[in-house]
């Protein structure tokens, strides 16, 4: 049956709706579950800090009954925060589903083909050479990285074998790009070099309301087509001629989907600093709670944002000085990706 | 084969003068011969060349060929075109233990430091040989992303050691880049004897790996011993890559370029590219070094960066490559 669904194309309506309602239970379960611990870890995390508040607390200052400091702390500090967490491991999550679904290829997401350390090159191009702002370097990121992915498509062309050439040419112009990188930092003053690396690093420190609402704003934006092109990108996982015969424009519809998932970890990058990995694990992780090798697009976003806030939550707070959120996704991501390497190899 | 070997040979003696004669302040060749043979430490130029030039070249003629055997001992021993130290982590993995030792445990100077270098290049290597070696044999790309995921998590909790520590960000951002500039003949002394012996090694193991590069079936029939062999290797790529690194900071791409220069002018034999790979790699290294001194002048551009941004480009080449299509 599952054999069925990967290799036909679904004409027959009885066939397709029997199928789809099986794997629906479960994903529908599983999204359940996460839409729930994504509410616990939200809730959990607006009650932990050096400042301590209880449940009654954040009770009281969700429902507009707190006053003064804790409401401050709880309302103005934490809570958009971790909306920001939601928010951009959701944007991660879906911008990595994009990519994945479109190679076909797990690996095939943003941090290996070299959009994080573009647009590291370009914020620290704003950063240190024009000494640009908070909106200045979003920008200068967003362009480095967007640059930096169109190039290596570009090099890596189009026919065949798109995985592998993907990877290494993302491999070869990230190695590039950060030896560009370490050159600007080493020749910077110190503090400000400092300034950059911490940047680099990704992280939620000190983010409030102000960047929340044009960040969500844009991820709503960036939604509708996403949402709009989620069923030619379902029929272009069985194929490229399966797509063209039900109807699908295969290369128009590619290059806006990528377009879009480029946008969407930009629009991370941009607010946070390069947050790694996430857009990689997501859908891998979501792809194993739901048994199915198509997840869609919901499940992963939901899976991004639980990542987010736990790895937010475990840098603030696990050792004791409080880390870039980006050091740890990026130490923990790789290990995943590194048991992924071994696993496959085994098999 | 002997044509190559005296074209090499000469540039190397041509590049290695060059190198004492050319940067900020260009010293006439003159001058670079008096300072060795009539030296006068209260001429600035004589102390330029001996203090600074002189240990720079040395490192260079260490270092370039450190890093590029380690590369053609990989290719070979993986049987992997796209291998490198630097790409598969393994210089990752030094530079790790070196942040290590600089940022937790404040060991300033290279002779406590090379130490750490030499435990993180063996962990990295091993981990790398682990992946490679699993049941089927690794393809280039596991290989490879195996590098990135290596590099990301030793980076990333590297990064969170400087940056909780603005002293050791401040030291070893200038090591980072990868830079043979600024070293003194202390830190060529140091490790140069890891260096030797790890490329005594590379020159001992190279029949085996020709035997070896048949398969490891036919390797066992003809009576090779695939254990020592492999422990020979990764105790090889250990000393060359872990105290390059310490030395000079990561510089990647080397030992992925020369060892397909050397296949290229001698054919497959290893017994043949190892050697050359070793003299390619250190002209390589000595002519970024001196093209980074040249290319911003005055300023200077580090040998690490002029080699990423000629060996990434290579990279590039081979994966768009008619020959590596199939891998």
């Amino acid at each position: 049956m599952k054999a069925l669904i990967h290799r036909v194309p679904r004409h027959g309506r009885d066939a397709g709706r029997q199928v789809s309602f099986r794997i629906r239970t479960r994903t529908l379960a599983v999204c359940l579950a996460l839409a729930a611990l994504l509410l616990v870890l939200a809730f959990l995390s607006l009650t932990a800090g050096r400042f301590d508040t209880g449940m009654t607390d954040v009770f009281n200052a969700l429902s507009g009954q707190a006053t003064g400091k804790t409401r401050m702390i709880i309302l103005e500090w934490r809570l958009p925060r971790m909306l920001l967490a939601m928010l951009l491991g959701a944007a991660l999550g879906l911008g990595g589903a994009i990519f994945q679904s479109l190679t076909r290829n797990p690996l095939g997401s943003p941090d290996i083909i070299g959009f994080a350390a573009g647009s590291h090159t370009g914020a620290l191009v704003v950063l240190l050479l024009f000494s640009g702002g908070y909106y200045a370097t979003a920008f200068g990121a967003l362009g480095g990285g967007i640059v930096t992915a169109l190039l290596v498509y570009l090099l890596a062309g189009t026919t065949g074998q798109q995985g592998f050439r993907l990877i290494v040419v993302g491999i070869g112009t990230s190695a590039m790009l950060s030896a560009f990188n370490a050159w600007l930092i080493q020749k910077a003053d110190l503090e400000m070099a400092m300034g950059a690396a911490f940047w680099a690093a990704g992280s939620l420190n000190g983010l409030g309301f102000e960047q929340l609402r044009p960040a969500t704003a844009l991820f709503c934006l960036l939604c509708l087509p996403v949402a709009a092109l989620a069923r030619p990108l379902r029929q272009m996982e069985l194929g490229d001629d399966a797509a063209l015969a039900s109807g699908v424009t295969v290369r128009r519809t590619r290059g806006l989907l990528m377009l879009l998932g480029v946008a969407l970890t930009a629009l991370a990058t941009a607010t946070a600093g390069p947050i790694s990995f996430i857009a990689l694990c997501a859908p891998q992780i979501a792809r194993r709670l739901v048994g199915a090798s198509s997840v869609g697009l919901f499940t992963p976003a939901l899976t991004g944002a639980v990542l987010l806030v736990l790895a937010d939550a475990a840098a603030q707070h696990a050792f004791g000085r409080q880390l870039p959120v980006g050091i740890m996704t990026i130490s923990v991501g790789g290990l995943y990706l590194l048991w992924l390497l071994i696993r496959e190899g085994r098999r | 084969m002997p044509l190559a070997l005296a074209m090499l040979g000469l540039m190397l003696v041509a590049l290695s003068i060059t190198s004492l004669m050319l940067g900020a302040r260009p010293i006439a060749l003159s001058a670079v011969r008096d300072a060795f043979l009539h030296y006068d430490p209260g001429m600035t130029d004589h102390i330029v060349v001996r203090q600074y030039r002189l240990p720079r070249t040395i490192l260079c003629l260490l270092c370039g060929a450190a890093f590029g055997t380690a590369g053609a001992l990989i290719q070979a021993s993986t049987r992997n075109p796209l291998a490198d130290p630097g790409i598969l982590g393994v210089n990752a993995g030094a530079a790790f233990a070196v942040i290590l030792a600089v940022g937790v445990f404040s060991f300033a100077s290279i002779t406590a430091y090379v130490w750490f270098a030499l435990a993180g290049a063996a962990m990295a290597g091993l981990l790398v040989y682990t992946i490679g070696a699993s049941a089927g044999g690794a393809t280039p790309v596991r290989l490879l992303l195996s590098g990135v995921a290596i590099s990301a998590v030793l980076g990333g909790i590297g990064s969170s050691v400087t940056l909780l520590d603005p002293q050791a960000f401040d030291s070893l951002r200038h090591w980072q880049v990868g830079t043979v500039a600024g070293r003194n003949l202390a830190v060529a002394a140091t490790v140069a004897p890891f260096i030797m012996a790890g490329l005594l090694l590379a020159l001992i193991a190279a029949p085996a790996l020709n035997a070896a590069a048949l398969g490891d079936d036919t390797a066992r029939a003809l009576g090779l011993n695939l254990s020592s062999l492999r422990i020979t290797v990764i105790l090889s790529v250990t000393l060359l890559a872990g105290a390059a690194t310490a030395a000079t900071g990561p510089i990647s791409f080397i030992g992925l370029m020369m060892p397909y220069a050397a296949r290229w002018i001698a054919g497959s034999d290893q017994r043949r590219i190892i050697p050359l790979t070793m003299l390619c790699s250190v002209n390589l290294l000595l002519a970024a070094d001196i093209a980074g001194r040249l290319i911003i002048y005055p300023d200077e551009l580090d040998a690490g960066i002029v080699v990423a941004f000629l060996g990434a480009p290579v990279l590039i080449m081979l994966a768009r490559s008619a020959r590596t299509k199939t891998l």
